[in-house]
């Protein structure tokens, strides 16, 4: 029998009953403002948007949408609380983001509830990954605001003052938190715009700024769609403009702030190649790939999207691969059992079709699991794509969903030069049990992360950011503090 | 035929770990629980190998094995009583008719550190007495001296001599060092004629875990890829609640799935397992936390 | 008739446990006034000897530990310490401060835990470098803990002063054995009393009252301490311990007339004094 043949003997047989999250003990308020010098106001554009559970299509929320005006008022409040915000002496800084961090831990659980709610992902990812990498990155930097001469050999450093802050739904809450924390704890204020389809974490954590006790204005959010965004982006009394999102838009941002003295840092698309070698530990391999692609639904930037496999082992990797898919639950976020979530929006479920089809045009042959999909709600199975190679479509463009592209390659060389033959470069994962290629990989990949024998892991302590155009500044670790000071 | 060891495909422990996690993360309840927790009991050798043990103390095992709680109807029996060769014979009769198997320890238990020829007798005597299944231990010294011909020629010389009895052969992967050597010792249990791999004696720390647990699915998975035989796997040690134990059948689900899910492929190595078992069940009937002053305790 | 105080008994903290000296012995501590305070432990060389295999058998699990954890329980600290302000601050007070003198002492501290909280996931990164090497290496040094660490604590400030000499050296990964100030030592084990109750592991901090003079050889000789930091300006003292710390090449750290209050009694740098740089290679060429 062939080890390729017929991994479905090993079909399992025993089915885990619902084990849904409680949701009884969370708070969505019907309707939330926006959060100006320290309080909830009603927009004066008076409009406000809906905000649903992408598993079930129900409302969940309504949240203002903000202005030109709006936004204004956001910057004014901002550019008033800087100077006493960098004047307070920087331990005491770091005290307020201290407390915001462990009112985060107080909170966990809601804050994981709400974030699977608003955004499809699923439960163990928010409750697990989500919030507990949030607080630590308001631990990490809280750490940082009395001790920046020592992160500057030979310089001493100041603020940029009013930074605009726009973050994606992908980790609605932890992109929250990888901007707001370097800003604050390096003494700037901020506006921040979350995306429209997750504003809810983004509520929840302003309820948490008021109760920290945080000066009026450090921190405003204003919620909306592009053209807010597009606001925060074109307001003159901005000093630093922080974007993560897709390439389009960030070319876009670029394009509209040259020959201001804003400075910028993006964090944008990716392709991550995710490199097989026949000497790697296979078992442990096949899961890094499933973590890769499938984690948050492959709504990540990072994602292991183009698998390489060494051609000698490429059968079994495949054959395993299909048998693991075979085993991941696609369903109801809030059940602890669901590997799978919802796909956040059905914009973002019909570029993923959309996608699908041009590679079955294309000629790619097509791998998904039978699933049990639900009536309602957007959804979208594990997806594979065999015999694709560089010149397909959905091999070269980002598709930010669970849709894994597979090729295989035969030498280090080689693969080194399809990895990096991209106009994007944020991550690559290699695998493989010899420390002298780990290293010759990781030197040779043009990635800005790269992960050896695991995948998307991340830590506060942890620089992350692309190369090329997946865009450029570093968010985490020590580097994440440069984008948002100036040199005495 | 000694299997290739060197084409083995590497494990990573962080990755396993991670694995392993993922699978603890499982929440298992209502229905599919209690049907976990049934399971588990019908798949536990019940057992006790202690110096003290005395005829009395076994008598009172085997009664407790068929009568675990009377209190609760359709309750499954659990699948053997794991006793020292000179209990055998008296297991044997006292658990007559009641469909529970009897194994036996066997091999210079627990060290293994004997001549083959001690090895032999003790097997064959067990065997003799009526085991229905043999535990052996390897000689754990021999395979981390790199002997590993030695390792398999001693297993199957032992499968020899447990004529129609089954064989268990207990790798002790607390001693083993990595994950590595536990693929490779299952390797040799499994071309050498076992029917059963085992993770430990129970006697040294760690016991099982889910990670050497997982390796050897692993194993037992290619080799049924392989060969088209079913090899049955037994974590002992460790193993002292539901909520432990429930992992374990995640685990053995989502990795080998349906084939392997009954006593005849998996076991427990427990022995206050079953009343944490017992006690959940109860608690799941009448929605109350359980105290052991309830259940017997053999 | 008011209401009858009652006194608390101020044992010893070996192995995240409250003993009394095995010896027996106590020594009396009176207020400026000469009126009775306490009857403080005066701990033995058998005392230290025991705290130091406490120490010892904490350490691996202790620098084993990730370093967001170590930062999350010194932050911890930080907030018990809030907690009991008034507490402290009445001790301190007691203990001869004037009550402003001695509150500004507590906030001091709990500042300087929060200080060095925020540098557990920091030093590592502004101490560490990758070293291009002129051969096809990956080559990096990082620092790491040294190991089991004998503290004697300044005389003056027995709170801040403890804390400022404790605190780099357990968020650095070792673990230490402190003897308290001789004049100044409740707090030293209401702190103890803090560090019981902040997810601390057992051993990982031990706190000794008595006698400087009876237990510095003890704390600089002992084989099985790596390094020894000093509190103090005593000469004699000082030339001692480097004499005794020679015997297994401890590491000797002298805070000679450190203002506690200032800035420049906190730093990066006191951690890296209980560091080791070790160097790894690994080649980059397939």
């Amino acid at each position: 029998m062939d080890v390729t043949d017929n991994q479905d003997v090993f079909t399992s047989s025993w089915e885990y009953a619902e084990a849904p999250e409680s949701q009884d003990h969370i708070q969505i308020e019907k309707r939330y403002g926006l959060f100006i010098d320290g309080k909830f106001e009603e927009p004066l554009s008076k409009k406000y948007f809906q905000t649903a559970n992408p598993a079930n299509d129900k409302l969940l929320s309504e949240v203002a949408e903000a202005s030109e005006a709006d936004v204004d008022k956001a910057v004014k409040a901002a550019r008033n609380a800087f100077k006493k915000w960098s004047g307070l002496p920087a331990k005491e800084r770091g005290k307020y983001i201290f407390r915001i961090a462990r009112l985060i831990q107080e909170r966990a659980r809601e804050l994981a509830v709400i974030e699977s709610l608003d955004g499809g992902k699923p439960i163990r990812e928010s409750r697990d990954i989500d919030i507990p990498l949030a607080a630590n990155h308001f631990f990490y930097y809280a750490g940082w605001a009395d001790k920046l001469d020592y992160a500057f050999p030979g310089r001493k450093v100041k603020p940029l003052g009013v930074a605009g802050q726009i973050i994606p739904w992908n980790f609605p809450l932890l992109m929250a938190a990888w901007k707001l924390a370097p800003a604050l704890a390096t003494g700037n204020t901020v506006v921040l715009k979350p995306a429209e389809t997750t504003p809810l974490t983004a509520m929840k954590l302003a309820e948490i700024i008021r109760d920290s006790e945080l000066p009026p204005g450090v921190v405003n959010i204003v919620t909306g769609a592009g053209e807010t965004g597009a606001s925060l982006v074109r307001h003159p009394d901005i000093d630093k403009i922080a974007f993560t999102g897709s390439t389009a838009v960030g070319k876009f941002i670029q394009k509209a702030i040259s020959g201001t003295s804003k400075k910028l840092t993006l964090e944008l698309g990716g392709k991550g190649a995710n490199i097989i070698f026949e000497d790697a530990a296979l078992d442990q391999a096949v899961e890094g790939i499933v973590d890769a692609i499938f984690f948050n639904q492959g709504h990540v930037c990072c994602a292991g999207s183009r698998l390489f496999v060494q051609e000698s082992v490429a059968d079994l990797v495949i054959a395993k691969l299909k048998s693991r898919l075979n085993s991941l639950f696609v369903g109801n976020p809030l059940d602890k059992n669901t590997d799978i979530g919802a796909i956040n929006s059905k914009k973002q479920l019909e570029t993923i079709k959309k996608y699908i089809d041009i590679g079955k045009s294309e000629g790619g042959q097509v791998y998904q699991p039978e699933c049990n999909l639900p009536e309602h709600g957007n959804w979208c199975p594990p997806t594979l794509f065999l015999n694709v190679s560089q010149s397909h479509r959905i091999v070269q463009e980002e598709i930010f969903g669970p849709v894994l592209t597979v090729q295989t390659f035969r030498t280090i060389d080689e693969v080194i030069e399809k990895a990096n033959n991209s106009p994007y470069g944020l991550s690559a994962g290699v695998w493989t049990d010899k420390g002298s290629k780990i290293f010759h990989l990781t030197k040779k990949l043009k990635a800005g992360v790269i992960w050896a024998n695991t995948y998307n892991k991340f830590d506060a302590t942890s620089p992350f950011g692309g190369y090329k155009e997946s865009g450029f500044g570093r968010e985490g670790g020590l580097h994440g503090l440069k984008p948002y000071i100036k040199f005495e | 035929m000694i299997p290739n060891l060197n084409n083995l495909s590497p494990y990573d422990t962080l990755g396993v770990l991670e694995r392993v996690d993922r699978f603890c993360k499982r929440s298992i309840k209502k229905s599919s629980k209690v049907e976990g927790l049934k399971l588990a009991l019908s798949m536990i050798d019940l057992t006790t190998l202690e110096g003290k043990d005395t005829p009395g103390k076994v008598k009172q095992l085997c009664y407790k094995a068929i009568h675990p709680h009377d209190k609760l109807e359709s309750l499954p029996k659990v699948a053997a009583v794991c006793v020292y060769p000179t209990y055998v014979g008296l297991a044997k009769k006292e658990l007559k008719g009641s469909g529970i198997l009897v194994a036996s320890v066997a091999t210079a238990f627990p060290s293994g550190q004997s001549s083959l020829k001690t090895k032999l007798s003790d097997t064959r005597y067990a065997v003799d007495e009526g085991a229905d299944e043999i535990d052996m231990v390897i000689s754990r010294g021999e395979f981390l001296a790199g002997n590993y011909e030695f390792v398999f020629d001693e297993i199957a010389s032992i499968k020899e001599a447990c004529g129609n009895a089954h064989l268990k052969v207990i790798l002790e992967t607390g001693e083993l060092d990595t994950l590595d050597n536990v693929r490779k010792a299952s390797e040799l249990a499994m071309h050498a004629g076992a029917d059963f791999i085992k993770t430990s004696t129970g006697k040294i720390q760690p016991a099982a875990t889910l990670s050497v647990t997982y390796v050897m699915l692993d194993a037992i998975k290619d080799y049924y890829l392989k060969t088209g035989k079913m090899i049955g796997m037994k974590p002992a040690g460790g193993i002292s609640n539901s909520k432990i134990a429930l992992q374990y059948l995640v685990m053995l689900n989502e990795v080998l799935g349906e084939k392997w899910m009954n006593k005849n492929y998996f076991r427990f190595g427990a022995s206050s397992l079953a009343n944490d078992i017992l006690m959940q069940l109860v608690k799941a009937e009448t929605g109350h936390y359980q105290s052991s002053n309830y259940f017997s305790k053999d | 008739m008011s209401r009858l105080n009652v006194n608390k008994t101020y044992k010893i903290f070996i192995g995240g446990k409250f003993p009394r000296t095995e010896s027996g012995r106590y020594y009396s501590l009176k207020d400026k006034k000469d009126n009775f305070l306490a009857n403080m432990c005066l701990s033995s060389r058998k005392d230290f000897r025991n705290a130091v295999v406490a120490a010892r058998k904490a350490f691996e699990p202790w620098s084993a530990a990730t370093a967001l954890n170590r930062g999350q329980i010194l932050y911890r600290l930080a907030e018990m310490l809030e907690g009991r302000k008034d507490q402290f601050t009445a001790e301190i007070h007691a203990m001869g401060s004037s009550e402003a003198r001695a509150r500004k002492e507590v906030e001091a501290s709990i500042d300087r835990l929060v200080y060095y909280a925020g540098w557990s996931d920091k030093y590592q990164q502004i101490f560490s470098a990758v070293n291009p090497v002129a051969t096809p290496h990956f080559n990096f040094s990082a620092p790491e803990p040294t190991g089991v660490v004998s503290i004697i604590a300044p005389e003056e400030h027995g709170l801040l002063g403890l804390i400022s000499a404790l605190a780099p050296v357990i968020v650095g990964g070792n673990t230490a054995v402190l003897l308290a100030s001789e004049s100044q030592p409740l707090s030293s084990i209401s702190f103890a009393e803090i560090v019981h109750t902040s997810d601390v592991p057992a051993g990982v901090v031990n706190i000794l009252t008595g006698s400087k003079t009876e237990l510095l050889d003890h704390m600089a000789s002992h084989m099985d301490v790596n390094a020894i930091i000093y509190c103090g300006n005593e000469d004699k003292e000082i030339q001692m311990i480097g004499e005794l710390a020679s015997e297994n090449m401890k590491r000797t750290v002298f805070y000679r007339k450190t203002d506690w209050f200032t800035e420049t009694a906190q730093s990066p740098y006191f951690i890296n004094k209980t560091q080791e740089i070790k160097t790894t290679w690994h080649p980059v060429k397939i």
